[in-house]
């Protein structure tokens, strides 16, 4: 399948499409979606020509039919739910049927045959397990692969270094970012690169440069390999680098890429940059079609010294949206901003500032104090510090740092308020 | 029950002297004050001559700030009697929030003031008069 000819691949995403279409027109939202362009059955979409009549599906799409409006299933044959947060509080919600893991699985094992990865390898996840995508995905793919697997799960440093020697692991699954972080903490413990074996990196889940991968495969002696993917069509796996590392493959019987114009919609040609639409073609349980991801990017056309005919996707080069990626976890500046305004010890200026210490980011939220209410104690002061930390954990995962500022210490915008402050080196 | 001014301020140059600008502009006197840090932030306490207009002069320009019961205390300036106070409010289990204490010259007239839990206040004032110490009044502490 990955070397098929052009004409196969498209042959297989029509009869994909096809029965995608059927599927979608079993869930209430895309019955009444299809149903106002005249698509009422599978048997109305002929060609793949005719994907451009089926309207493009949004975030915001995803998180009104919250909680089952995009289910194509019972919720017996519902095997898994994966979730990611929503723009304001509502999570998106995608369901699994057994297929739909299973083929999820195939496009990972696949992706990781892909870097010249094998059974033989022992494979470190330190992507953050759970609802995120990240964890599971690869996890699932790797024992496909027959790797090693260990499900370490994100963070605590030391731990992962240790473990890294202890099971002389050669395959990590990480964030760039992290990754730099681990290689500043060796040698800390008596641990050095060269009591470890590793070979390879799976990097995602955050843009990233060509210089950062560089610099990762020169500081740590191996080759990084770029993931790509998003909860909503599955997570990652979408698209994958192959040994020629020179962008990712987008496994092309499993998803139809555009490129569109963000402000008109307007299909662009292979090359052109612009926002990536992904279209599922094969999860049952919840079709996607025509999924606006917000990600900037362009498509090569066919062709790819390792032979694979499925197209590549460039690196992501922005977003369409105000959407921040915080150590890879994306956060949206609406949901800090419901959070904190339903404290009424804050008052209603904030700011988001985020940068760099270290190889991480930091996340800081700064808020003004609501003069009527402060008493002058500080147990409460460092009690209001702490509901607001508790009550942003609660929504965008991570924990941000939170500082108190006196009334009308931070920035007043006249018109549109420039609330996000993103002080992260420009590569 | 004498009152102390807390204004929180952040950490970073020129808070201070925004708010000494304009408790000057008020012909406000400062009796005594302090500084608690917290990091990012600190609380700066105040006993001034007229802790009203104080307040409403910071009040008025968006200061965060408070006006908070204290209980201060005349300590003699001796060896052992701060200790005779401690003990005191040791022995009643009087947990003691915060305090600072300043002598007055020339007089050597100890003042310690304590912010004390609301539920304690009582409790407080009467441990240490039964000490044999002098409890001073809002208008005795504003015009030492």
């Amino acid at each position: 399948m990955e070397t098929a000819p052009r004409d196969r691949i498209e042959q297989m995403q029509l009869q994909r499409l096809k029965q995608t279409v059927a599927w979608a027109l079993q869930t209430p939202f895309y019955r009444k979606k299809l149903g106002q362009v005249g698509i009422d059955s599978p048997d109305d979409i002929r060609s793949l020509e005719d994907l451009q009549r089926i309207p493009y599906t949004t975030k915001d799409d995803l998180r009104l039919s919250f909680p089952k409006g995009l289910l194509a299933v019972e919720m017996r044959d519902v095997i898994r739910i994966h979730s990611s947060s929503g723009t304001t509080g509502i999570p998106t919600v995608i369901y699994f049927a057994r297929d739909d893991v299973d083929n999820w699985t195939d496009l990972l094992a696949r992706s990781i045959v892909g870097t010249g990865a094998t059974a033989d390898d022992v494979f470190q996840n330190m992507m953050t397990y759970g609802m995120f995508t990240g964890g599971l995905g690869l996890h699932y793919g790797a024992e496909r692969v027959g790797m090693t697997v260990i499900p370490i799960g994100g963070g605590n440093t030391k731990r992962q270094i240790q473990t890294m020697k202890d099971f002389q692991t050669t395959v990590v699954h990480v964030t760039p970012s992290y990754l730099l972080h681990i290689h500043s903490r060796l040698g800390e413990d008596g641990i050095y690169l060269r009591d470890l074996a590793l070979r390879k990196a799976f990097i995602g889940a955050e843009p990233h440069s060509e210089n950062t991968r560089r610099k990762l495969q020169e500081l740590l002696h191996i080759e990084a390999y770029n993931s790509y993917g998003l909860s909503e069509l599955n997570g990652p796996g979408v698209a994958f680098e192959c040994v020629c590392r020179k962008d990712m493959h987008i496994w092309e019987d499993a998803y139809i890429a555009e490129i569109i114009q963000p402000d008109t919609g307007e299909v662009l040609k292979e090359g052109q940059e612009g926002e990536l639409v992904l279209t599922n073609l094969v999860r049952r349980a919840t079709p996607i079609l025509r999924y606006r991801t917000r990600d900037l990017a362009f498509l090569y056309p066919e062709g790819c010294d390792c032979g694979r005919t499925h197209r590549r996707l460039s690196r992501i080069l922005g977003r369409t949206d105000d959407m921040l990626i915080i150590n890879g976890v994306n956060v949206f500046p609406s949901q800090i901003e419901e959070k904190i305004m339903k404290i009424p010890e804050v008052a209603t200026n904030y700011q988001i500032y985020v940068d760099k210490k270290g190889a991480l980011d930091r996340l800081t939220v700064k808020v003004e104090i609501y003069p009527k209410l402060f008493l002058g104690e500080v147990a409460k002061l460092e009690a209001l510090r702490q509901k607001i930390i508790e009550e942003l954990r609660s929504s965008i995962v991570i924990s941000p740092a939170v500082e108190l500022h006196e009334p009308g210490a931070l920035p007043v915008f006249e018109g549109k308020a420039k609330r996000v402050v993103d002080d992260r080196p420009k590569e | 029950m004498a009152k102390q001014l807390t204004i929180f301020v952040e950490n970073r140059p020129g808070r201070l002297q925004s708010i000494s600008e304009n408790l000057q502009k008020s012909n406000i006197d400062i009796r005594a004050f302090t500084i608690q840090d917290r990091g990012d932030y600190g609380l700066l306490r105040l006993i001034v001559d007229k802790p009203n207009e104080a307040y409403l002069a910071l009040a008025d320009l968006g200061c965060a700030c408070a006006l908070r019961d204290v209980l201060a205390v005349s300590v003699p300036d001796q060896p052992g009697n701060f200790h005779k106070l401690a003990s005191a409010l040791a022995v009643n289990s009087i947990n003691v929030l915060d305090a600072y204490g300043f002598v007055l010259q020339p007089h050597r007239t100890g003042v310690c003031c304590m912010e004390i839990d609301k539920a304690q206040m009582a409790k407080a004032e009467e441990t240490v008069r039964q000490a044999g110490f002098a409890v001073l009044e809002d208008e005795e502490l504003y015009s030492l």
